[in-house]
C-alpha cells in the first residue's frame, strides 16, 4: 500500500503518524530542529524560509498550546498564517470537513495543520488532497482522536535526546491514562523506533489498552515497580473529557495510586527526568512539587516544541 | 588549470588583512570552510574575539525550488551585532548568493557598523554585485559551473583546495 505521508521518492510529503515512519526519517527531522533552537534567542526572530506560504490552522478540537506552537513555527518561518476555529465557523453551518478543505484549497493554502476529535480524519484530509492530484499541499496531523499526535511525540524525543543523548540506554515509562492517549501512542511509536531498549507503560487495566504489549512495551500495574531505575518518566494527563462509564474512581484515587509524587519519583534513577505534555492536572496526575521541580523538563518540551515544528513545516515544504 | 596551495593563500590573506583589522573586529566564517578558515585567520590576526559561525541553508534563495539540502548546522553568534565590525569569512566566492544570504542573516542579529568580505579564492561567474575586499587569489579564467572548487581539512588540520566534477 501506498505510505500517504511519503513521496515517491522517499521523502515527507506529510506529517500523520510516528507508527511506520523509518528511524533516519525521525533522525532528520530531531538533527534539523537543532538549529531551529537557536532562532529563539536572535533580536529578528524570523528566518525567511516559508516567505509568502499560507498555513492554515484547522482546529476542530480546542487547544491552546499546540495551536499557538505551530503558530509561533510558521510565523518564525515568515509564512502567513490563518487560524480557523472550525466550531464556530461554517462547520457549525453544516459544510463537511472536505468542503472546508476544497474551499481553503481555492484560497491557494499551502499547508494544513488538522486537530481533530475524529481518529483519522487528517488522513482523510490526504487521500482526498491526492485525489485531487494536489501534492503540492501538505497536512500535518496536530492530533486526531485517540490515534496520534506525532510533532508531540517528536517533540518529546527532542526532548530525551537533548537531557539523555543517546536513546539505546535508555529505559522509559509512559505513565497513566493511556488508553485515551494519542500522545501516547506517538511517543511508543518514536521510542522503539529510536532503539529504547525498555519502554514501559504504567497503569490501571481500565486505562491502558488491552493489546498494548503487542506494541513492544512492558506493562505494568503497580507504580512503584514500574518506576525502579527508570531514566525517563513520562507523565499523561488524565482526560477526563473523553471518559464515559466507570473508568476510574474518583480523581483523589488516582492520585494516590498513579500520581507522581516526589517520593515514587525517588525509586527512577537519580538523574531521571520529568515530562508532561500539558495541559497539566496538578494533584492528579502530578504533584506541584515535581511539576516545578530540578527534574522536571515540561517547560523546556515546550520551547523544543516550536523548533521541531519549524523543522517539520520546513521539510515538508521543501 | 593550476589549483593554488591553499596553506600559501591563507598567509596572503593573512599578510592583506592585517593592516586594516582592530581588536574590535569579529570574523564569521562560513559553513564549513569559511569556518575553519576563520578559526585559522583569528589565531594568525591575534583577534580577541573567537570568530562566530553561520549557516545560511535557512537564507538560501533557491529553498523554493531546491529544499534544504543535507543537514544544517547551528549558527553562532555570540557577540553585539549593534555596531560590530565584521568580516565574513568563506572559502571560495562564486556567484555571490551565499553571500547575500549571509548578509541577509547577520542583519537579523542587528545592525553592524560595517561588514567586509574575505575569501581564499575568486572562481569568477559572479551573479550579484558582490566583491570580496579581502581576497588570496583570484582564478585568471571562471571555473565553468560543472566544476566544484572545495576547501578540505586533513586530520592534521592542514587545508588543501580540491576541484571536483558536479
Amino acid at each position: 500500500m501506498r505510505n500517504p505521508q511519503l513521496d515517491k521518492n522517499g521523502e515527507l510529503q506529510h506529517l500523520l503518524t510516528l507508527d511506520g515512519l523509518p528511524r533516519d526519517i525521525l533522525t532528520t527531522i530531531l538533527d534539523t530542529a537543532s538549529p531551529f533552537t537557536e532562532v529563539a534567542e536572535r533580536e529578528v526572530k524570523k528566518l525567511p524560509l516559508l516567505r509568502g506560504k499560507s498555513i492554515f490552522n484547522l482546529f476542530f478540537e480546542n487547544s491552546t498550546r499546540t495551536r499557538t506552537t505551530f503558530e509561533i513555527a510558521a510565523k518564525r518561518l515568515s509564512a502567513d498564517v490563518v487560524n480557523l476555529n472550525v466550531s464556530t465557523s461554517s462547520t457549525a453551518k453544516g459544510e463537511t470537513l472536505l468542503d472546508t478543505v476544497d474551499n481553503l484549497c481555492a484560497m491557494q493554502a499551502d499547508m494544513f495543520v488538522v486537530r481533530h476529535a475524529a481518529s483519522g480524519a487528517p488522513f482523510l484530509i490526504t487521500e482526498h488532497l491526492f485525489a485531487n492530484g494536489r501534492n503540492d499541499i501538505h497536512v500535518i496531523n496536530a492530533g486526531d482522536g485517540r490515534h496520534a499526535h506525532p510533532t508531540q511525540g517528536l517533540l518529546d524525543m527532542y526532548t530525551i535526546r537533548h537531557f539523555k543523548e543517546d536513546f539505546t540506554r535508555l529505559t522509559v515509562a509512559i505513565i497513566g491514562d493511556v488508553l485515551h492517549s494519542r500522545v501516547a501512542r506517538s511517543q511508543i511509536s518514536a521510542l522503539t523506533t529510536l532503539g529504547v531498549p525498555e519502554v514501559r507503560v504504567i497503569g490501571p487495566k481500565t486505562l491502558l489498552p488491552t493489546d498494548v504489549e503487542k506494541m513492544g512495551v512492558r506493562v505494568f500495574h503497580d507504580m512503584k515497580a514500574g518506576l525502579k531505575d527508570v531514566d525517563v518518566v513520562m507523565m499523561l494527563r488524565l482526560q477526563n473529557e473523553r471518559m464515559n462509564g466507570a473508568l476510574l474512581p474518583t480523581a483523589q484515587e488516582f492520585y494516590k495510586m498513579w500520581g507522581l509524587t516526589a517520593e515514587k519519583l525517588a525509586l527512577a534513577k537519580p538523574d531521571a527526568i520529568v515530562m508532561h505534555p500539558g495541559p497539566m492536572n496538578r494533584g492528579v496526575e502530578i504533584d506541584s512539587a515535581v511539576a516545578d521541580g530540578a527534574q522536571a523538563v515540561i517547560l523546556p518540551q515546550v520551547t523544543f516544541g516550536i523548533a521541531v515544528r519549524m523543522a517539520v513545516m520546513s521539510m515538508l515544504a521543501s | 588549470m593550476n589549483i593554488p596551495d591553499a596553506e600559501t593563500l591563507c598567509t596572503t590573506l593573512v599578510e592583506q588583512m592585517r593592516p586594516h583589522v582592530s581588536p574590535r573586529t569579529v570574523l564569521v566564517g562560513i559553513h564549513t570552510g569559511g569556518v575553519w578558515l576563520a578559526e585559522r585567520l583569528q589565531q594568525a590576526l591575534g583577534l580577541e574575539q573567537p570568530p562566530g559561525s553561520i549557516d545560511i541553508s535557512f537564507y538560501r534563495d533557491d529553498f523554493g525550488s531546491r529544499g534544504l539540502q543535507g543537514k544544517p548546522k547551528r549558527t553562532d553568534i555570540r557577540f553585539t551585532m549593534e555596531g560590530a565590525e565584521i568580516v565574513i569569512v568563506d572559502d571560495v566566492l562564486y556567484t555571490g548568493r551565499t553571500t547575500r544570504a549571509a548578509l541577509n542573516e547577520l542583519f537579523d542579529f542587528g545592525r553592524p557598523a560595517r561588514v567586509d568580505l574575505a575569501v581564499l579564492v575568486d572562481r569568477g561567474g559572479r551573479e550579484l554585485p558582490i566583491a570580496a575586499r579581502y581576497c588570496a587569489h583570484t582564478l585568471p579564467q571562471p571555473l565553468p559551473a560543472s566544476q566544484i572548487l572545495e576547501l578540505r581539512k586533513d586530520e592534521a588540520g592542514t587545508l588543501t583546495l580540491r576541484l571536483i566534477d558536479a
